[in-house]
């Protein structure tokens, strides 16, 4: 499959710096509870990122920050060179659930950014990248159905293509396939990784699965929570592309049991 | 009716097929329409046997007969263009327009309170008073402001009927659930825009609940209005029957309207199944 629907989104090569976060803090209740304490974070384009931790650790918090719903209390962040005061277009974004809505059919909810930004008329002509995002996702034929015949994997590959219409620079993906069961989630997060590197996309994943964190990404964010910080970035220099049987590898396994030794510390704390 | 073959190997002996009995309810078995009609049976059974056996004077309860015959006398009188056609066009003109006030009034408000946060704490409070007291006892009122017109039992029935439309919309309104609403922020759509293309369309399910509940309504605020206020509509027929102590004239009176009411609701459930496609039928029945 080489429909070539954005390459290059935000126009950067590869592996120059596309969203930061310099010192980023994020406090409640009139500075009483540290939700995030001093993070710093640089996305390289065509990366994929993924944060971990416990609950309470601040990684949602910090989704949202990213993706311009909260404000930091102190902090820079910039996607593009451009500090994020508010939700872009250049980030796209993927809930646990599919959130498609069910009086449109499957290309309707896919245009459906695209309507909301620039009007009917403009989701009209996207209608064809649809149809081809579609198709990169593998669901051909499922154009005009309604989301409530499509099953949960589908109706998150449908919420995929809902995620790069707008060719975002960033993907944030908020626990993307924790609602699937394992099988259609180990065979989700190979097409994401697919779609990622077709698309040269750069990806920033939440999740509580290790081995999800681990064949995914060239970057594990290890946080800890009171306060929510940023224990250690670990990297993982598994060859790209990575296969499910990876999983298997001893290497696989050392990288796990370090992370989940982290986790297990910041338990203590 | 499954079959479990059990794997015991015999070569002998010749295998028995495990077969279960498939236990069905008696109910399940016999068709709807006869079960039903069974019921009407055995309802106008015991009414006629009741009036009959002279359990209860002639005068307060008609035998069964007589009132299909006042039933016939009143439908040709209908499709003769009698004078009860003129009635039941009033009442007809004061549901319709009832309803369609109680709509205008109830969504308006229904969005008021269910998406501005001065509608929910400022006005949300008066409507749950005065949807508690007695409605019914407005009538009098109207028909002082209004006269014995229409307009005084239009005013009633729309009074009547806003309410429960009024909480199906703010209830409505509030079905969204977070990861849409979170979605539409991201998308950047303004207020107006995450109103229209969002929380209207996810609560029109409650929103139809509330139409439903309001066309019941509206009916039963037309004929109390004409109960209390006189006019010339269906309701003043039923009122004087009554006084005239013509109990058969009631009971097929008060069938018509029945049907009358039946179609209101038919049309908004009809509606219902147009516009909102997507949603799964709730109703409470055995073959769907």
């Amino acid at each position: 499959m080489n429909i070539a629907v954005a390459h290059n989104y935000s126009g950067a090569p590869l592996g120059a710096p596309v969203y930061e976060l310099t010192h980023v803090s994020k406090t409640y209740a009139r500075n009483l509870v540290v939700a995030l304490q001093d993070v710093s974070l640089t996305l390289t384009k065509g990366s994929f990122t993924s944060v971990i931790g416990s609950s309470g650790c601040g990684k949602s918090t910090l989704l949202k920050i990213m993706a311009g719903l909260i404000p930091p209390t102190k902090g820079r962040v910039t996607l593009q060179n451009q500090p994020v005061t508010g939700p872009r277009r250049d980030i796209g974004m993927m809930f646990q659930q599919a959130t498609l809505f069910p009086w449109k059919t499957a290309v309707e909810n896919i245009v459906l950014p695209i309507e909301i930004r620039d009007g009917k008329a403009a989701a009209k002509k996207a209608m064809g990248k649809a149809h081809e995002l579609l198709e990169i996702v593998g669901l051909k034929g499922f154009e005009n159905v309604y989301p409530n015949e499509l099953s949960g994997g589908m109706a998150q590959r449908a919420a995929i293509c809902r995620m790069l219409i707008t060719e975002p620079a960033v993907l944030l993906l908020d626990e993307p396939f924790s609602a699937l069961d394992e099988l259609s989630r180990d065979m989700m997060n190979m097409e994401l990784q697919r779609i990622c590197r077709e698309q040269d996309a750069t990806a920033f994943l939440v999740t509580h699965s290790i081995q999800e964190a681990v064949i995914l990404s060239d970057d594990i964010v290890v946080m800890k929570p009171r306060p929510g910080r940023i224990a250690e970035v670990v990297t993982v220099d598994l060859p790209r592309p990575r296969t499910l049987d990876m999983m298997t590898t001893p290497k696989f396994g050392e990288i796990v049991d370090r992370i989940r030794s982290m986790l297990d510390k910041g338990e203590d704390m | 009716m499954t079959e479990y073959q059990t794997n015991v190997p015999t070569d002998t002996e010749t295998v028995q097929d495990t077969v279960w009995e498939q236990q069905t309810a008696f109910i399940d078995s016999v068709p709807r329409w006869i079960a039903m009609t069974f019921v009407f049976l055995a309802f106008i059974g015991t009414w006629q046997l009741v009036t009959s056996l002279e359990l209860v004077s002639p005068i307060i309860l008609p035998t069964p007969m007589e009132t299909l015959e006042d039933m016939i006398f009143v439908g040709q009188n209908l499709l003769t263009n009698g004078y009860m056609l003129g009635a039941l066009w009033i009442t007809v003109q004061e549901v319709i327009y009832g309803f369609a006030l109680a709509i205008a009034i109830g969504f308006s408000l229904g969005v008021l309170v269910g998406e501005t946060a001065f509608g929910e704490r400022a006005v949300m409070p008066y409507l749950v008073a005065i949807d508690t007291m007695p409605k019914v006892a407005f009538a009098p009122l109207f028909v002082a402001w209004l006269g014995f017109g229409i307009e005084s039992k239009v005013a009633l029935a729309a009074f009547i009927a806003t309410f429960p439309i009024v909480v199906g919309t703010a209830a409505g309104l509030h079905a969204a659930d977070e990861n849409a609403r979170m979605l539409f922020k991201t998308m950047g759509a303004s207020r107006m825009q995450t109103l229209i293309k969002m929380k209207l369309p996810t609560g029109l399910p409650q929103i139809f609940t509330g139409l439903k509940i309001g066309a019941v309504g509206v009916m039963a605020g037309a004929i109390t209005g004409e109960f209390l206020g006189g006019g010339k509509g269906f309701g003043e027929l039923i009122r004087v029957a009554a006084s005239q102590l013509n109990t058969p004239r009631v009971f097929s009176l008060i069938l018509y309207l029945s049907v009358l009411g039946l179609a209101l609701y038919l049309v908004v459930q009809w509606t219902q199944r147009r516009v909102v496609f997507w949603q799964k039928e709730t109703v409470v029945s055995h073959d769907g």
